[in-house]
């Protein structure tokens, strides 16, 4: 593995930038490890090598030409599938978008492209984002590189697990329900989930409108700060984007400083259900928080017991609306059409070839939720808890200035372990999913391996609407306490691939 | 709580336009009362008086300039179409008589 490729975003963005490397050296150093190392990996569905090497080159050509670069210029990132890049193939890990290359760019994309980041290509997901593993992608798995037998988390395993086989200094991964966040505490790397409406969701096709959000995924806390200024602010092609400034993430990532500041812990959130040596060094990292002069106290949220129950109900009614659109038409795969069959017949054995398990699974139980006779009972319920739960956001946050958690309940699981238990597969989301019902950031990063099996434990900080920079505040400080402490970067535990 | 018929899953995979076999929709039928009887702990704390949250943001619509702008040209539109005909997508009858 060369200096290039294990080099953070920052660093490898200042070399660049002062001419010490070329952004094309760069990139091919990256494309390299893939070659090597994604046959095992599999963090990747689509290597874009032409285009990469072509963006790269215009970085060195604007650089040569003496024009200012952007605070990430020539810095590789791998693309989750579930994000629409001109010309290049976007398949949501699912069979029915199979060669779908569409004709224009989300707006992460487009700014992705603006900044001269260069794409790599598009990484591997759960089927449309549905599920916790990667398992559920029609183009198999991808593997924890801590562990190839382990899976990844998900839905973008493909992303962190890019991340963390130093196959990309940076990812985007979307979170609906924790998305970025759970495969970013199983790989040992950082993810951000922002704000809702923080980044804009033109060109992210929907999985759960009123819970997606994109954001950066890295190796430290600084490079998430740096993408997450990127891609995010106000977007007129997103009705739900928010029209405020981005919150000051990279002054806070590299403030350091949690003197004073109010840290809750969410007694819901531990004990019961969390694998000891998850709760051990999440324990031990709150401690550490105290040491560097923050104020810890516990706070209860009462109704997040009922997240997952809620997530689990909304989630699907959204779902089963926003795959209507699959229906064979305009794009993406038709199945059955030999001219016996009706429009109708078309688009039934259409949906039913091109979809996976997991989705059918979903937009199944989404159609219940929403039918005549149930919707108060499941849809309509499930509303008000993701009321209640935003009522103990805010009361919580009237007492502390973030809350925090382990970001999973476990470590990374063994691959085929939950494949036939859909609701074990679930309950990896269980700290996750409050963030999302109520639109508040929230960020996982690295504290530690657990003792019992050697794998990363993710910690949790959460934050109030638009307040994306106190996460960056807590895992800067953070980040820079433990790597005292352990001397090294965590992922120079990992196994050499 | 529901038990689940694979009638009632045939009906569901009809309205969702998908053609499901016997077996699948069977498994269907068992996994949807587990996360059925799971997803249910909603109700204990739904009370009457709680208001309904859609949304995490308040919802405003939003307009643009009611200006001409570049958009996709009919052959973008039509290049990912898995039939095309005399520049339109091409679709399967829509009628139930014969084609």
């Amino acid at each position: 593995m060369t200096d290039l490729v294990t080099a953070t975003a920052a660093d490898t963005a200042a070399a660049v930038a002062s001419g010490v490397v070329s952004a094309v050296e760069v990139a091919q150093a990256h494309l390299d490890r893939i070659t090597a190392v994604d046959p095992a990996v599999h963090a990747f569905l689509h290597v874009d090598t032409e285009g990469a090497l072509q963006a790269a080159r215009a970085v060195d050509a604007r650089r040569a030409a003496g024009e200012p670069l952007g605070p990430l210029a020539g810095v590789p990132l791998a693309l989750k599938d579930v994000l629409t890049m001109e010309g290049v193939p976007t398949t949501c890990g699912s069979r029915i978008l199979a060669g779908w290359r569409p004709a224009y760019d989300a707006t992460v994309t487009l700014r992705l492209k603006q900044a001269g980041v260069v794409i790599l290509g598009k990484t591997n997901m759960d089927e449309f984002a549905m599920g916790s593993s990667t398992e559920h992608s029609a183009y198999g798995p991808t593997h924890n590189p801590w562990d190839l037998d382990r899976i990844p988390g998900g839905s973008g395993g493909g992303s962190a697990a890019a991340v963390a086989a130093f196959e990309a200094p940076l990812a985007i991964g979307t979170d609906t329900g924790g998305s970025i966040r759970q495969p970013a505490a199983v790989t040992g790397t950082v993810g951000v989930k922002p704000t809702y409406g923080g980044v804009s969701r033109y060109g992210l096709v929907a999985l759960a409108s009123s819970l997606d959000q994109a954001g950066p995924c890295a190796r430290t806390v600084l490079d998430a700060a740096l993408l997450h200024e990127v891609i995010a602010g106000h977007d007129p092609y997103d009705s739900t984007s928010i029209d405020a400034p981005v919150p000051p993430v990279v002054e806070a990532a590299r403030s350091r400083d949690v003197r004073g500041l109010r840290i809750g812990v969410v007694h819901e959130l531990t004990g019961e259900g969390y694998q000891p040596g998850v709760q051990q060094r999440f324990d031990e990292a709150v401690q550490l928080l105290t040491e560097l002069g923050a104020e810890v106290v516990e706070v209860s949220c009462p109704h997040f017991p009922y997240a997952l129950a809620a997530y689990y109900l909304i989630l699907p009614s959204e779902a089963s609306s926003n795959l209507a659109k699959f229906d064979g038409m305009r794009y993406g795969l038709r199945a059955g059409d030999d001219g016996s069959r009706s429009v109708e017949e078309v688009m039934s054995v259409t949906r039913a070839a091109g979809f996976g398990d997991e989705a059918i699974r979903r937009i199944i139980l989404g159609t219940y939720a929403l039918s005549a006779g149930y919707y108060d009972a499941y849809y309509g319920s499930a509303q008000k808890v993701r009321t209640l739960i935003t009522r103990d956001f805010a009361a919580a946050f009237e007492q502390v200035d973030v809350l925090v958690s382990p970001t999973a309940p476990t470590t990374a699981f063994r691959l085929g372990e939950k494949l036939d238990d859909p609701l074990a597969m679930y309950l990896n989301d269980i700290a996750t999913i409050p963030a999302n019902l109520a639109g508040v950031p929230g960020m996982s990063l690295p504290v530690g391996l657990a003792p019992e099996d050697g794998l990363p434990v993710g910690l949790q900080v959460m934050a109030p609407v638009l307040a994306d920079d106190r996460l960056y505040r807590v895992g800067g400080a953070l980040e820079a306490a433990l790597l005292d402490r352990w001397g090294r970067p965590l992922l120079e535990e990992a196994p050499q691939l | 709580m529901p038990s689940i018929s694979r009638a009632e899953v045939e009906h569901l995979a009809r309205l969702a336009r998908l053609e499901l076999d016997v077996p699948h929709l069977d498994r269907l039928a068992v996994q949807l009362d587990v996360i059925l009887e799971s997803v249910a702990k909603v109700s204990e704390v739904a009370a009457a008086d709680v208001p309904l949250t859609s949304h995490p943001l308040p919802l405003t619509n939003v307009f643009r300039d009611d200006v001409v702008r570049p958009s996709l040209l009919p052959e973008q539109a039509l290049s990912a179409a898995p039939a095309v005909e005399d520049g339109r997508f091409r679709v399967p009858r829509i009628l139930d008589e014969e084609a």
